[in-house]
């Protein structure tokens, strides 16, 4: 039998369109160890814990429901919805928290595996993997606590709501290409997770997660450029069967996103050395 | 055997440098990101603040050898053994390994400590590359040999770190590799896991090329058949000599001092050197085997005593005592002149193995045995012989032919 030969050298051949493909062939052989590695999480998060699965959805929840009280109590006020307010509150609230989880999905995969990158050679891209396991894991549930909203307000059933589990998918491939790019760079430096979940809070108030984009006005420019207002109007507008005003915007930046994920794939593999290196104990 | 094994590992002129600042080896590491996107291919130079860790290894492993790797702690081993398992790119030279490679540079990695043992085998199992089946059908077997049956199914976090080790290299064990990677994995777990671990090494040793760094030379001269000793990250000592390596690393730590452990200021020493020895270079006097090993003792007494008992013990470089000479117990021999002692010591047809020895003394009260002077290392020693032997003793025999 002819024995697989690898070469370690200085030279980093690039080829993408060969890297690719090497990263592509890992991803698939190491489906399991990515799927070992998400329910080795996942059952670890909740073993320790009484409320479980709970704190999935936890913080969009109350975070909806500050809103939901600051808008009934007449604190502020916001501009009609359209359709009854906590259920646009609480949608906005979970696809956000999918959205910010899938950025910050690649870094936090890469970095708790932090001990055995610098020991065991093992295809890293079964992190990004189970990192999006695990996504899609605590995104259906999410998504299943949403729908019982959507019935709950009585909104009720509309065919557009089978292809809402595909703008999750979406939102979860535009997050996960945003985390790819930043992983490297915030592996290396703890600034970069502080300054994208720092940074986060506040383009949460300029998409429109808990309120409509006004009608006139600088937020309004400002909120129809930003590319996750699309991400998460679309989303909302399948969910609850209004027409979808954003959707060319949607299936520009998914367009944009497919190309760029897969280069984000060779920079993360071009990477790993460099952060093992410069981490390794 | 006709033909020579394939090699599996081949080393040429490897480097790698490290940085000593952490700011500044973060910094690096986003150029270095930046040139490994653009594709570097210009010969590194050192920067501000680096080193070279590693710098022009090279070497040959084919199947069934193993290549220990010696020196000092960061001598760079590690660093070694990162770039032969493809963890860190080098910085220079060029690495072919063939075959699947096995690395146990820590077991047990990617456990989860609330998890329980078995389903922490899967988790490992999955890391070093194991298909879901494969795990299945050697679980028995994993926990058969890690002999935790009845714990497999208590979470990690209650194990002791030698039952994590257990566990870990069991799982590791069920590995098939053509080039396996050992760092100094064996240190924890007891000698019977120990023992059963290097039984394992052994069937696999034929069908593989190992690398084996550790500190433990008595477990590097047994399995090893190649040696580099290295320091500072070049190769200090290359080749078939795993004894003469070895030596020589000991001789780094060799320090010609004496030092003084316990003293109640009734005799002191004031000289002890060999008679009629050859004197080294570095000032180290050698003894021929077979020859004789006679001491020279001058000691200073400070109150008047009787003649004390002298125990004079050799030891090996490990500080492992070899041999103790025996007492003088027929004291008309020695005598207290005034205010001293002096004395040779005669050891005849010294057996001592190939080495560099040192000799402690001790002294004592004659009826009391109460201790008055013990001193380590007062002298150090080397045993000349052709022959490089690991153990501490080359007896001197005759072979008889017994005709049938």
């Amino acid at each position: 039998m002819e024995l697989k030969t690898k070469v370690y050298q200085k030279e980093n051949n690039l080829h993408i369109g060969r890297l690719l493909k090497e990263s592509l062939q890992d991803m698939f052989s190491s489906r399991f160890l990515a799927r070992q590695l998400a329910v080795r999480d996942i059952r670890a998060q909740y073993r320790q814990s009484y409320l479980g699965i709970i704190w999935a959805f936890i913080t969009p929840l109350t975070t909806a429901f500050v809103w939901i009280f600051l808008n009934n109590s007449g604190t502020v006020q916001l501009s009609d919805t359209g359709i009854p307010y906590p259920v646009y509150a609480f949608s906005g609230t979970l696809l956000w928290s999918i959205i910010t989880e899938a950025i910050n999905s690649p870094i936090s995969s890469t970095n708790s595996a932090k001990s055995i990158l610098s020991k065991i050679n093992f295809p890293k891209e079964a992190l990004l993997v189970s990192g999006i396991y695990k996504l899609l894991f605590n995104s259906s549930i999410k998504i299943g606590l949403l729908i019982v909203f959507v019935f709950f307000y009585g909104i009720g059933f509309h065919w557009t709501l089978l292809l809402f589990p595909l703008t999750i998918v979406g939102a979860i491939l535009f997050g996960t290409t945003i985390g790819l790019f930043i992983t490297p760079i915030g592996m290396l430096y703890k600034d970069i997770s502080k300054v994208i979940s720092f940074g986060l809070k506040f383009v949460m108030y300029v998409t429109p997660v808990v309120y409509a984009i006004p009608k006139d006005g600088i937020m309004k420019t400002v909120m129809e450029w930003n590319p996750l207002t699309p991400m998460i109007l679309t989303a909302r507008d399948l969910a609850v069967g209004t027409t979808p005003h954003y959707i060319t915007y949607y299936l520009i930046i998914l367009a944009c996103c497919i190309p760029l994920f897969f280069l984000g794939l060779v920079f993360y593999r071009i990477s790993i050395p460099v952060i093992v290196e410069r981490l390794s104990s | 055997m006709t033909t020579e094994a394939e090699v599996l590992v081949k080393v040429e002129n490897l480097s790698k440098k490290f940085c000593k600042d952490l700011k500044t080896s973060l910094w690096y590491g986003i150029k270095d990101l930046a040139s490994g996107v653009t594709g570097n291919k210009n010969e590194r130079q050192l920067r501000p603040k680096e080193f070279w860790a590693v710098k022009d290894i090279n070497f040959e492993l084919r199947r069934g050898e193993c290549l220990g790797l010696i020196g000092h702690n960061g001598a760079g081993k590690s660093t070694l053994l990162k770039i032969l398992n493809g963890l860190i790119n080098p910085d220079a030279g060029k690495v072919t390994i063939k075959g699947k490679v096995g690395a146990l540079i820590e077991l047990g990695a990617g456990f989860n400590p609330i998890l329980s043992g078995r389903e922490n085998i899967y988790n490992n199992g999955a890391v070093l590359g194991f298909a879901k089946k494969e795990i299945d059908s050697k679980l028995q077997e994993i926990i058969d040999f890690a002999e935790l049956e009845e714990f497999i199914d208590m979470p990690v976090q209650h194990y002791s770190s030698g039952m994590k080790v257990r566990l870990g290299f069991a799982v590791a064990a069920q590995m098939e590799p053509d080039v396996l990677i050992i760092d100094e994995v064996l240190a924890v777990g007891d000698l019977g896991f120990v023992l059963k671990c290097f039984k394992t090494i052994d069937t696999i040793l034929p069908k593989t090329a190992i690398v084996f760094v550790s500190h433990n030379m008595p477990m590097v001269s047994r399995i090893c058949n190649q040696i580099i000793l290295m320091d500072r990250g070049v190769s200090k000592f290359q080749g078939a000599d795993v004894a003469g390596a070895i030596d020589k690393y000991y001789t780094r730590f060799a320090s010609n001092e004496s030092n003084v452990i316990f003293s109640d200021g009734t005799i002191s020493l004031e000289s002890v050197n060999l008679v009629d020895a050859k004197v080294t270079e570095k000032n180290i006097p050698q003894v021929n085997w077979g020859g004789t090993f006679s001491l020279h003792c001058k000691f200073k007494l400070n109150k008047e005593i009787e003649t004390p008992i002298f125990h004079i013990s050799i030891f090996d470089k490990e500080q492992r005592p070899v041999a103790i000479l025996e007492s003088n117990t027929k004291e008309e021999n020695i005598k207290v002149k005034r205010d001293s002692i002096e004395f040779v010591i005669t050891h005849k047809e010294v057996q001592l193995s190939k080495g560099v020895y040192s000799i402690n003394i001790s002294v004592s009260k004659k009826d009391t045995k109460e201790p008055l002077l013990r001193m380590n290392g007062v002298l150090n020693f080397q045993l000349i012989h052709g022959e490089e032997t690991w153990p501490p003793f080359l007896l001197k025999s005759t072979y008889k032919n017994i005709e049938a």
